[in-house]
């Protein structure tokens, strides 16, 4: 029959692969000497994403400078593949895993796998729950918020009404940078925020939210998202207004929302360091790796971006 | 069968019509509750507001329409706009091509996706929920190889389908010429009559000397050309194709259908009844927008008035059956 001839080769490729894969495997076991490169693995929860995509260009680059052994793994946002990849650590020769989950509570347990092997874990832009980490590194996004209120408050001139464009619910990049925001727009007592709507940090949703909360609050003068893909929905919903009659402001500093303030259509965005951040847990995975006692909580700052400096961070 | 309707009084023709069009009531009562909630509700920018909003969800719904009222059901339906949209924004982008040809090269896209999906669930006897499942994660993922997972621009022949003409907003044309060409092909066309017939009963219709498998085929194909035209009009009023445009529209299409009485065993379905669905999913949200609902319980009350909406239709039914 064909199909049992296909499953008889493919399950000979199969065996052949993982035969080749054993192989490998023990040649990098007995090559991991005294001065070879230390094997850390850096485990992220996509590459389907820009930020994702700099943040590893950034922990690649610093491997390279420090002469450590990255192994750079995609969990394609699917917290069950992280859990596999992280658990492939605990066989290996790995020194140190820099772990960005895709999941913060979902990674708990495999970490605390690797808690147990005495392998330092480091959690880079979300944290994990319920086991240890050496390290978690973040951008401050509770000082972004703030620093997203003041730039907003700035552009309207103090005073009048805005709107808030949530995140997905429930994530704390939304929490956090919601809470900064309502913190910053604390200092000015004339600037009212008439609306908060999630619009879940998509463009085509910020469209629909932005168009229907014009039509309950006509009078706004200013509009903060949370990341800047719905400031960009929220700019196509203004048309002609935006960066005349209507201020946005948004947050992530991503190419696009950086174009557009090059523009004069966004106002303001804060933009986030991502290639910063894996360096620096690159450097905080190595001296968790060598027994040395890093920060436990690093917070990389976020920078203000308006027209008047964008000139340096677009590429 | 006109006749004996004709012989009753008005007040039962009246029943009957509230009866067949539970989604309109269901509608207009949303309609009213939210007229009474809110003064920015019946204006008219929100109803043209409205108008655009609903227009890429219809479009999709119509198309899964077919299917559903075929006996199938098309999840790719997301995927795929988002592919056709990605597709005709490369086209002019990347290679150069006009940009007219480039939006019929993105419509092109998605019949052909639409076309692989009834392919291997007629011919190739997979069950069309796994074959169009496994379409939602090839045409997503495709959509991310051409466009490196960054946005992409379109052409302005696009960007059309996203403005104005005068002050009657582009998609809502569209959504009208789209809704009357459904109308006609599942109502005025043998293809038509032919969906309800598979739907209803595939071997009655295999054995009455019915091409099943083509039909099938054409089925999805349509299924895949609408939901192309729905991502392109997406990808025009975006200015730009995203990589991530419409994760999970399949859901609100699958629902809109339903809410618009169509039954999931097929062999039942009307348009007219889809595009309410689909205008009672937007009202919803656009009425949550209006009354600064938190997000929270936005979810919630979405999925109780689908619940309700489905709920609605099964009793009455039974009842009506009894």
């Amino acid at each position: 029959m064909k199909s049992s001839v296909f499953q008889k080769s493919a399950t000979a490729t199969v065996i052949a692969a993982l035969v080749i894969a054993g192989v490998a495997g023990c040649n990098r076991v007995s090559t991991t000497g005294a001065d070879s490169p230390p094997k850390i693995m850096l485990a992220l929860s996509t590459l389907n994403n820009p930020f994702f995509i700099e943040l590893r260009d950034g922990a690649v680059a610093e491997a390279k400078k420090k002469n450590v052994n990255l192994i750079v793994v995609d969990a394609q946002n699917d917290s069950a593949n992280q859990a596999n990849q992280l658990a492939t650590a605990l066989s290996g020769s790995t020194k140190a895993v820099i772990v960005n989950p895709v999941d913060s509570d979902a990674t708990g347990a495999p970490v605390t796998a690797l808690n147990k092997a005495n392998i330092p874990v480091i959690a880079v832009d979300r944290t994990v729950n319920g086991a240890k980490v050496a390290s978690f590194i973040a951008s401050d996004n509770v000082a972004g918020g703030m620093q997203a209120a003041k730039n907003l408050a700035a552009s309207i001139g103090g005073k009048g009404s805005v709107l808030v464009l949530q995140g997905v619910a429930g994530t704390s990049a939304s929490r956090d940078r919601g809470k900064g925001f309502a913190e910053g727009i604390k200092a000015y007592p004339q600037i009212t925020v008439v609306a908060e709507q999630t619009a879940n940090f998509d463009r085509a949703t910020a469209l629909d939210v932005t168009t229907n909360l014009l039509q309950a609050h006509p009078g706004v003068t200013g509009i903060f998202a949370e990341n800047d893909e719905m400031a960009l929905g929220a700019i196509q919903a203004l048309g002609s207004r935006a960066g005349t009659s209507i201020m946005v402001a948004g947050f992530d500093g991503t190419d696009n929302g950086l174009a557009a303030i090059k523009a004069g259509t966004l106002t303001s965005t804060i933009a986030q360091q991502p290639g910063k951040l894996g360096a620096l847990a690159v450097d905080q995975a190595l001296a968790a790796a060598t027994g040395k006692k890093g920060s436990s909580i690093v917070a990389v700052p976020v920078v203000s971006v308006t027209k008047s400096n964008v000139g340096q961070y677009i590429k | 069968m006109t006749t004996t309707v004709k012989a009753h009084k008005p007040s039962f023709k009246v029943q009957r019509f509230l009866s067949n069009n539970g989604a309109l009531v269901g509608l207009v009562v949303l309609c009213v509750v939210l007229f009474i909630a809110t003064p920015d509700f019946l204006t008219g920018q929100n109803i043209l507001n409205i108008g655009i909003q609903v227009s890429t969800v219809a479009v999709l719904a119509f198309g899964m329409t077919f299917v559903i009222v075929a006996g199938g059901i098309d999840l790719s339906v997301g995927s795929v706009a988002a592919l056709s949209s990605m597709a005709g924004g490369f086209l002019f982008t990347s290679s150069g091509v006009p940009g007219w040809l480039a939006l019929v090269g993105g419509l092109l896209i998605g019949l052909i996706a639409g076309a692989v999906n009834g392919l291997a669930s007629a011919y190739g006897k997979l069950p069309s929920f796994i074959a169009t499942l496994a379409m939602l994660s090839v045409a997503r993922g495709l959509t991310l190889v051409i466009s490196g997972g960054r946005p992409i621009a379109t052409s302005p022949e696009v960007s059309f389908l996203g403005s104005n003409i005068g002050a009657i907003p582009v998609p809502i044309m569209v959504l009208v010429v789209a809704a009357g060409i459904a109308w006609f092909i599942l109502n005025r066309t043998v293809l038509g009559r032919s969906m309800f017939a598979v739907g209803g009963n595939s071997e009655a219709a295999r054995l009455s000397g019915l091409p099943v498998k083509r039909i099938v085929v054409t089925v999805f194909a349509l299924s895949g050309l609408f939901a192309a035209l729905a991502g392109l009009l997406l990808a025009g009023r975006l200015d730009s194709a995203q990589p991530q445009a419409a994760v999970g529209y399949e859901l609100d299409a699958i629902a809109a259908v339903v809410i618009g009485g169509a039954s999931l065993s097929g062999g039942v379905g009307r348009i007219s009844g889809t595009f309410v669905g689909a205008l009672v999913l937007v009202v919803i949200r656009n009425g949550l927008n209006l009354l600064n609902v938190t997000s929270f319980w936005q979810q919630v009350v979405i999925g109780l008035v689908i619940a309700l909406a489905v709920g609605f239709d099964v009793l009455r039914r039974k009842s009506r059956r009894s």
